[in-house]
């Protein structure tokens, strides 16, 4: 009945999209890491091995560059992790209330936010948290806090602090949104059997809806993962590629554009940006990998 | 109605903290919205003032409009921005087709290989994109911006319309073959026109990360004539420091298109998101 033909329709759906994914994507990321194993030297490119990620790791100057910036990368994940995620699963618990009314104003004002540029995001608040514009300590004055105010930005203590800060307030929206689509498909049943049982309020949301929102969770958490360690535009947009005060806001990605272009004058460095490329995908790859493997096949998943 | 859900004091305490985020939410935006339109002086005398007869002031506008490209900037983002959609929705819908509605071996391959982007930033390959496009003559146009968006936005568009293809009905597609329909009509005219909720949601969800990108802009097209909004801003506030009506204009001026954006597409935006197109 079937006679072996080649189906070319099939061929011609797919290739436009495989093409351009495979050269512009997929391609680019395995010479990246490949070009992390070369160095220049006298304008021509030498195979070196893994030279350029032992200079990363262990070289004086590289390293304590290297460190610096992956320490402050996993504070500014941390910082999400206990910020934001929470924030963002107490609005939607909010929002998610049957008789609230104006649930559909609130979340699309909250949501704001996340749909304007980190360009935007980091001046706006670096304006709003500037010491000469005075906005900041002006209303901590309005209720009696104005001792607490300090150039928060400026300072290294609290610089990447309070960038992380100006990250969650940009990005709440996001786990907001996918929590309250996990909250609203819990089936009413299920909560009305809780009410019977006299289980009602904050006990119906820590006993039977956390434990039934947990995937989304997981979800929301592995996204803020990979949205961290590829972080980029709202330090460089804050603070400048120097990710000052004194590096102290600097993270993988400020560090790898710094590296690869150059900055004042250390000349740019295509081989070593490609090594700190690949310590990313590394990183980024072990998380997604802990995810699927640890997280999201151990996970509970309730037949809803 | 039961009363163990519906208590007066909670609704309150509800409303209070929903308010009270809404305006830490909103307030940064505002600020800078009501001080572009008022004079020096008074954004800094009174900052939360509204701007009245006497404060009114558009000397900011005037000089972002003077100095900067701000209209060509707006153009090779709508290009950019528009292009980058188009191609992924054309060739992220024939792939998910193809996907979700040929058996032949390597499908299932295929598809864990066009996913494995979704989770992989395409950041990473950053350096030999660049020399790519140095080689290939397309640094400094707006194509290389369209090619790199359209490759980190296929990934979740074939993943997200091949679920949605899979529930359109095989009767419908077979009618069609016995019509004597090509398999391009059935796609092109059968599926594509149902499945168009769910090109509006991959619309929608690329549409704001592709606008608001710094990164490919800054490295990719940094041309003065290829610069995009976000990154023609991006110069203009770091040049204009310390001309603090430029900056405030700049920016609500970077801000309008996207919260137009937004008013216009949200209900798509978080019908999509809600709808659990995502998870």
């Amino acid at each position: 009945m079937h006679k072996p033909r080649i189906r070319w329709h099939i061929a011609i759906f797919l290739a436009p999209a495989v093409l351009i994914y495979t050269s512009v994507m997929i391609f680019p990321l395995f010479n990246t890491l490949r070009l992390a194993l070369f160095s220049k030297v006298d304008q021509e490119r030498v195979y070196v091995g893994l030279e350029n990620f032992r200079t990363l790791f262990f070289d004086p100057i590289w390293s304590e560059q290297f460190w610096n910036a992956l320490g402050n990368n996993f504070w500014f994940f941390l910082v999400h992790m206990l910020v934001q995620n929470p924030i963002g699963i107490a609005l939607a618990a909010l929002l998610s209330h049957p008789r609230l009314r104006f649930a559909a104003l609130y979340r699309s004002a909250i949501f704001i936010p996340t749909i304007l540029s980190f360009v935007i995001v980091g001046f706006a608040w670096k304006l709003i948290l500037s010491p000469i514009w005075g906005i900041a300590p002006s209303m901590l004055d309005a209720v009696g806090l104005k001792s607490l105010f300090a150039p928060w930005l400026g300072k290294e203590e609290y610089a990447l602090t309070t960038l992380a800060m100006i990250s969650v307030w940009q990005f709440v929206g996001i786990p907001m949104m996918l929590i309250y689509a996990a909250l609203l498909s819990i089936p009413e049943e299920m909560l009305e059997a809780g009410e019977i049982d006299g289980v009602t309020g904050f006990a119906a949301f820590w006993k039977i809806k956390l434990p039934l929102i947990l995937p989304s969770i997981g979800i929301i958490s592995i996204l803020t993962f990979v949205g961290n360690f590829n972080a980029f535009d709202l330090i460089y947009a804050s603070q400048g590629a120097l990710a000052g005060p004194d590096f102290s806001t600097d993270i993988l990605g400020t560090f790898m554009y710094r590296t690869f272009f150059g900055f004042q004058l250390q000349l740019g460095d295509p081989h070593m940006g490609s090594a700190i490329a690949g310590a990313m995908f590394a990183i980024i790859l072990v998380g997604v990998c802990l995810y699927l493997f640890g997280i999201q096949t151990r996970m509970r998943r309730y037949q809803l | 109605m039961n009363t163990a859900r519906s208590n007066p004091i909670n609704a309150i305490a509800m409303h209070g903290a929903l308010i009270l985020y809404t305006l830490i939410a909103l307030f940064p935006v505002f600020v800078i919205l009501i001080n572009s339109f008022k004079t020096r002086k008074k954004i800094f005398r009174e900052p939360l003032a509204l701007p009245d007869a006497e404060s009114f002031s558009l000397v900011g506008y005037q000089t972002v409009l003077k100095q900067g490209d701000f209209f060509l900037y707006f153009q090779n983002s709508f290009i950019v921005t528009v292009g980058s959609l188009t191609l992924i929705l054309l060739f992220g819908a024939m792939a998910a087709f193809a996907l979700s509605e040929y058996r032949f071996r390597g499908n299932m391959i295929m598809g864990l290989y066009l996913a494995l982007g979704i989770m992989i930033p395409i950041r990473i390959g950053t350096v030999a994109i660049l020399e790519m496009m140095v080689s290939t003559g397309l640094v400094n146009t707006l194509w290389a911006l369209i090619l790199v968006y359209t490759a980190q936005g296929l990934p979740l568009a074939v993943f997200i319309l091949s679920e949605f293809m899979r529930q359109v009905s095989d009767d419908l597609k077979n009618a069609g073959r016995i019509d004597g329909l090509s398999e391009y009509t059935i796609f092109f005219k059968l599926v594509l026109p149902l499945v168009r909720p769910a090109m509006a949601t991959v619309a929608v969800f690329n549409m704001i990360p592709i606008w608001n990108d710094l990164w490919f802009p800054l490295i990719l097209a940094p041309a003065e004539e290829t610069k995009t909004l976000t990154l023609g801003s991006q110069v203009f506030i770091g040049q204009f420091v310390t001309d603090w009506n430029a900056v405030l204009s700049a920016l609500s001026m970077a801000i309008l298109p996207v919260l137009v954006l937004y008013v216009i597409f949200s209900r798509q935006l978080i019908r999509g998101i809600t709808s659990g197109a995502v998870k």
